[in-house]
């Protein structure tokens, strides 16, 4: 078990605490999680897996929730555009 | 994608907050089957996030030890889609899905908070208060941070009162309601058995942090991610600089499971009888989604369901008491956070109220109901499918709510190709393969 586990946030390594999740390493990236129909940036609004304003792919798995979501390391994140 | 087998459970639990964990561990001590489902990494719901690992001797500690001690099987990371047929559920995780079959059900579904719009609130770092405090259980840092708290509730306390023990400076807590319906509110709180008000996180424990009534968000501004936020404090118009704007206003029950059940609802919360019943026969429901009421009345409300729902409805009954002081507990909180007619005109025409659809205030003003705006603005037919825009235009607009329609939650294309192969053999079965 690592301490701390590095995720990529669209190719930019993130180092975090173990346990922590995905919708957080992207806010600490400074990234948004998604740009919205009509072009606005993103982010978390709930936390808790209701507003999907959060949703990114993950190892190529799209339309996932990030704040549902363990930081795994290697773990390849990609906001969405 | 794995079809799993079939789990079968004399009591299944979905929800894995304090309500359901009360459910599960009190129906498991009666030595029937019992699974708990939830769709987060581990159970303990939002209030008791982060906790399962805690040593403390908190409540929390001793239900978590209570389910593992009990015998339910906890299913996390589950989510329920939809009821294929009756007595099953069919679930969905990252890699599959599976049928949930029970005998009796307890729905612990929870509560979200309610979101209003006013200009600037879908910028990045605007969140939930609830939300943000959820961000930081699951790893933010927030030392250093300046973060205005905003909204209505006792969440608005307990989170400011978080954030700060983790570091965070809270330049204000601005509440919407009046100073009298809060002083009548403190005045009552000393009236109600101490159990009972902690329930709600109630920290009052806030030196140094101002508390405004009567004050509200006008404006959150920023280029791509907030830096400051305009109030209106007290009939003043104030410019704050933050980092975080954590907003929500109090909590609504989530109703969508129930009422895909054919659970009846009013005033928004699931109607239940004495033994926490729905009016669908053996199918319980407890916690928030009845009245919201904070982790005491949860947790007695989930012991009423758990024991009812395993046949022990005397030691149910002898638990109806003590809810009946924490729901009288529950009226106290929606009297005084109800919230004020100008939180309706925050809303510039060009605000976005629909977060999935961007939809404007002022498109969904041409209509007259939900159903007509969903119809011809896509309102609500986003990925939240309504459960952010639905119950802020209910507010805005006294609109109702429409009837739920399955998935109650957007499911993967796979789930629902074999949920409709499933619905084909039955359809054959039933009329001889024609």
């Amino acid at each position: 078990m690592h301490s701390q586990v590095t995720v990529t946030v669209n190719g930019a390594p993130v180092v975090v605490p173990s346990g922590t999740t995905v919708a957080v390493a992207i806010v600490m990236a400074g990234q948004a999680c998604r740009m919205s129909v009509s072009g606005e940036p993103r982010g978390p609004l709930c936390g808790i897996g209701i507003c999907f304003e959060c949703r990114v792919a993950i190892d190529g798995n799209p339309h996932v929730r990030s704040c549902q979501v363990l930081c795994e390391q290697g773990m390849e994140v990609a906001t969405e555009k | 994608m794995n079809r799993e087998e079939r789990h079968h459970f004399d009591v299944l639990v979905i929800g894995g907050g304090p309500a359901g964990m009360a459910a599960a561990a009190c129906a498991a001590e009666c030595g029937v089957r019992v699974g708990i489902v939830d769709e987060n990494p581990s159970i303990g719901g939002q209030i008791w996030r982060g906790e399962s690992n805690g040593q403390r001797n908190t409540d929390a500690s001793k239900w978590f030890q209570r389910v593992s001690m009990s015998g339910a099987a906890v299913l996390c990371g589950w989510r329920v889609v939809h009821q294929p047929e009756e007595n099953v559920l069919l679930a969905e995780n990252p890699s599959g899905f599976c049928d949930l079959k029970y005998r009796r059900l307890v729905l612990a579904p929870g509560a979200r908070e309610r979101f209003l719009p006013f200009p600037g609130w879908t910028l990045p770092n605007v969140m939930g208060a609830g939300g943000l405090q959820a961000m930081v259980k699951c790893g933010l840092p927030i030392r250093g941070k300046r973060v205005i708290v905003a909204g209505t509730g006792p969440l608005l306390l307990a989170v400011a009162d978080y954030l700060r023990k983790h570091g965070a400076e809270i330049p204000v807590i601005c509440e919407q309601a009046s100073w009298r319906s809060l002083a009548k509110f403190g005045l009552a709180l000393v009236s109600w058995p101490a159990k009972i008000v902690q329930g709600i996180g109630l920290k009052l424990d806030l030196a140094g942090v101002p508390l405004a009534a009567n004050s509200w968000p006008l404006a959150a501004h920023g280029q791509k991610t907030l830096d400051r936020v305009t109030v209106s404090r007290a009939g003043r118009v104030e410019d704050i600089p933050c980092d975080y704007l954590a907003c929500g206003f109090h909590l609504v029950p989530n109703t969508e499971l129930p009422l895909l059940l054919g659970c009846a609802v009013g005033n928004g919360c699931v109607q239940v009888d004495e033994f926490q019943e729905t009016t669908i026969s053996s199918v319980f429901c407890a916690g928030e989604p009845t009245s919201i009421g904070g982790v005491e009345l949860a947790l007695i409300e989930g012991q009423i369901a758990g024991l009812a729902a395993a046949g022990r409805t005397t030691e149910a009954r002898a638990r109806f008491d003590k809810r009946k002081k924490a729901r009288g507990f529950a009226q106290l909180l929606d009297q005084t956070f109800r919230l004020r007619a100008e939180l309706r005109s925050l809303s510039l025409p060009e605000t976005v109220v629909c977060r999935c659809e961007d939809v404007s205030y002022w498109r969904l003003r041409q209509h007259t109901s939900w159903r007509s705006a969903k119809l011809h603005t896509r309102c609500g037919m986003g990925p939240c499918q309504g459960r952010v825009c639905g119950p802020t235009t209910q507010f805005l607009f006294k609109w109702k709510p429409d009837s739920v329609r399955p998935p109650v939650f957007p499911a993967r294309v796979e789930t629902l190709a074999a949920l409709a192969r499933q619905l084909e053999v039955q359809h054959s079965e039933l009329t001889g393969g024609h």
